[in-house]
């Protein structure tokens, strides 16, 4: 267990080099001039000049680029101070290190992502095991096509209607806004109440759905059958075989969606207008400022290899042949 | 090898009109014939309404999307002219900009209102949007799905080395971030066309758009064909067409590419509504399509921006993308379940 936890941390390791390279070697491809561009709009050449030495682009780009990946590692000093440790370098357009700014605004992401995943994984999973459960019934068919329908449904078409609803015509919430969750708990839940209530019904449609398929699949399986004709009850059948049977495949679909839920947090953050780490993504790269947008697309990419990791990790607690082996 | 290729492809259009073909199919009731997996498909097609039906809906998106300027030529609008600003419509915004008429000012003139501000026309506008998302999709789809197509067939078939690295580089586009590597990479990939301070052409944002979304399209499809091609490559008939000294090339065409067509075909009724959602979600948050380029998504920023004075500007592109993406998910599964009735649902 703890090899494959190392082999995997390695693994990740790789690809976040493998993906700090590729960018960064990308970005230097566009035939355009940083310092220029950092200089903002009336500037002489000899500002350009200053610039560019304090941001290190007078220097050839492999030489920037292991500077860059040295800062990650051991940090880096920059004439407006020193960077520590996970430096990602100086932002071109504010001039913060971006390492600061994105740590300002992953906490609104990082609320978002993980409020919305256990509320659809809740009621999804809840909902598919029920229709799986009343299979054929016209409850099934009232959740199941109400998941159908609520699956085709887009966070940002969704969101304004919410809002249009529980805000703007009846006043009963208020506009959604990030309150930290260490300075006001009750507040940061409220806040954030509706933006999680519109991720999560996208997801969970999709959720029930997926559940709902695989119980059913796993419930026509010859040992499900076995344990039936054994003459076991009807719950016990359900839950300790069929529903352990269906969790491997949801938890991989939930390590495949990993990806997909950060995008939709990013949505999510656009359409109620917090102020969140797809905000930052979408303005660092309309203002080019290569440093920022690095910075984010690395934190992004380590995200979403952390949760992976974990999700493997849940593989070992659900299948004991994971443990074993 | 029978390949149920040619039934595919006839698909679409034949299900424009079933009685034809079922009244065929009662003619001869009692003959004995052989039927190839693609005309069985068909026939289980035919009999789920739901599929039919869809199928009917996503048809009719792509006609509207095609016939788009034919359409608005009869209906004498265009999606960029002001019209508040036309001496013929003097009264359709008011004092805040807001359509005056109710409903979001829809009439005669305007059947599906008029947008605030601008004062531009929200039918031709959808109808152009879908256009272009619609046209976007299909290139977009195509390309990720030939290229998955290709590096899951050569990883599969040659095995090995090969099939080791593509199976890595495959395993690292996979880690991207999608959504936020196609923010940051719009502007980067547009400047490598368009030179940072002139204006940046519609036709090669449409290209930026193609290239970053092809480029993190194609991995999942690679894997399942991949994971497919590896089982075929072992049965009897594929080692019987090596023995009497086919080419791979042949072996490929003839032997395995009729037997994962469905798969693939499958998973591209997917992909291509996704991808749909993708485009309007970049130029929902700015940085795919800008004004003036009629879009889908972009109508959605505009809709939330005025949504507290007017709700109705968003109802009709949500409502057709609704429909939409629901009649596509269900044509997917329809065609899953006909090319594979074990798959109960």
């Amino acid at each position: 267990m703890l090899q494959f936890l190392i082999r995997r941390l390695i693994g990740a390791v790789v690809i976040m080099f493998l993906i700090g390279a590729f960018t960064f070697f990308l970005f230097y491809t566009i035939p355009q001039d940083f310092a220029q561009l950092a200089c903002g709009k009336n500037c002489t050449p000899e500002n350009i000049a200053v610039i560019r030495e304090n941001l290190g682009l007078d220097k050839p780009i492999t030489a920037q680029f292991w500077e860059f990946m040295g800062g990650i590692v051991s940090g880096r000093d920059f004439p407006q101070g020193h960077c520590s440790a996970p430096c990602l370098g100086l932002s071109f357009s504010s001039g913060e290190f971006v390492w600061d700014s994105i740590i300002d605004r992953f906490p609104l992401t990082l609320s978002l992502t993980a409020g919305g995943l256990v509320i659809f994984l809740v009621i999804g999973l809840g909902s598919g095991l029920i229709a799986a459960w009343k299979r054929g019934t016209m409850v099934d068919k009232l959740v199941s096509g109400a998941s159908m329908v609520l699956s085709s449904f887009q966070i940002y078409f969704l969101g304004p209607i919410v809002l249009g609803i529980f805000v703007y015509s009846s006043g009963w919430m208020d506009n959604p806004k990030y309150v930290p969750i260490t300075e006001n708990p009750v507040g940061w839940a409220v806040g954030l109440l509706i933006p999680w209530a519109v991720m999560a019904t996208i997801f969970t449609a999709q959720y029930t759905r997926m559940a709902r398929s695989t119980m059913i699949e796993q419930l026509s399986e010859e040992h499900v059958r076995t344990a039936r004709a054994k003459g076991m009850r009807q719950r016990y059948v359900f839950f300790r075989y069929a529903w352990r049977g269906s969790l491997i495949p949801i938890v991989t679909i939930i390590g495949m969606d990993l990806s997909a839920l950060l995008s939709g947090a990013v949505v999510t953050e656009f359409t109620f207008d917090l102020p969140g780490l797809g905000r930052l993504a979408v303005q660092s790269s309309l203002t080019k400022d290569l440093p920022l947008t690095m910075g984010v697309m690395l934190f992004g990419a380590f995200f979403i290899l952390i949760l992976n990791i974990i999700v493997d990790l849940a593989y070992a607690l659900i299948d004991p042949r994971v443990r074993l082996s | 090898m029978t390949s149920p290729t040619k039934a595919e492809g006839s698909g679409p259009s034949v299900a424009l009109d079933p009685e034809l073909a079922s009244t065929t199919e009662v003619d001869k009731p009692k003959k004995l014939e052989g039927r190839s997996p693609g005309q069985l498909m068909w026939q289980r097609f035919k009999r789920d309404r739901t599929g039919v039906v869809s199928a009917c809906v996503v048809i009719f998106f792509f006609l509207i999307a095609a016939l788009a300027p034919v359409i608005s030529k009869l209906y004498g609008k265009d999606p960029y002219t002001l019209y508040a600003q036309e001496p013929d419509f003097p009264f359709l915004l008011d004092d805040f900009a807001m359509p005056t008429g109710s409903f979001g000012g829809m009439s005669g003139d305007f059947w599906f209102g008029v947008e605030p501000k601008l004062g531009r026309d929200v039918f031709t506008m959808l109808l152009y949007g879908m256009r272009t998302s619609l046209y976007m999709a299909v290139i977009v789809t195509t390309f990720s799905v030939v290229t998955g197509v290709i590096i899951g067939m050569v990883g599969g078939y040659f095995g090995g080395k090969v099939d080791y690295w593509l199976g890595r580089v495959t395993d690292f586009f996979l880690a991207f971030p999608s959504q936020l590597f196609f923010i940051a990479f719009m502007p980067v990939v547009t400047a490598l066309f368009v030179s940072p301070t002139d204006e940046t052409p519609t036709y090669i944002r449409a290209v930026a758009i193609i290239l970053v979304l092809w480029f993190l399209g194609w991995m999942g499809l690679a894997r399942l064909v991949r994971s497919s091609v590896l089982s075929l490559r072992e049965r009897e008939f594929v080692e019987a067409a090596k023995v009497s000294g086919a080419s791979p090339w042949r072996i490929v065409r003839k032997e395995i590419l009729p037997n994962i067509v469905t798969p693939i075909l499958v998973q591209s009724t997917y992909i291509l509504p996704s991808t749909i959602l993708t485009i309007a979600f970049l130029s929902f948050v700015g940085v795919g399509f800008v004004e003036p380029t009629p879009d889908w998504g972009r109508m959605f920023a505009i809709g939330a921006e005025v949504y507290e004075q007017d709700p109705m500007f968003m109802f009709f592109p949500g409502v057709a993308l609704v429909i939409f993406v629901l009649s596509f998910n269900l044509l997917g599964d329809s065609v899953r379940d006909a090319f594979d009735p074990k798959t109960g649902r």
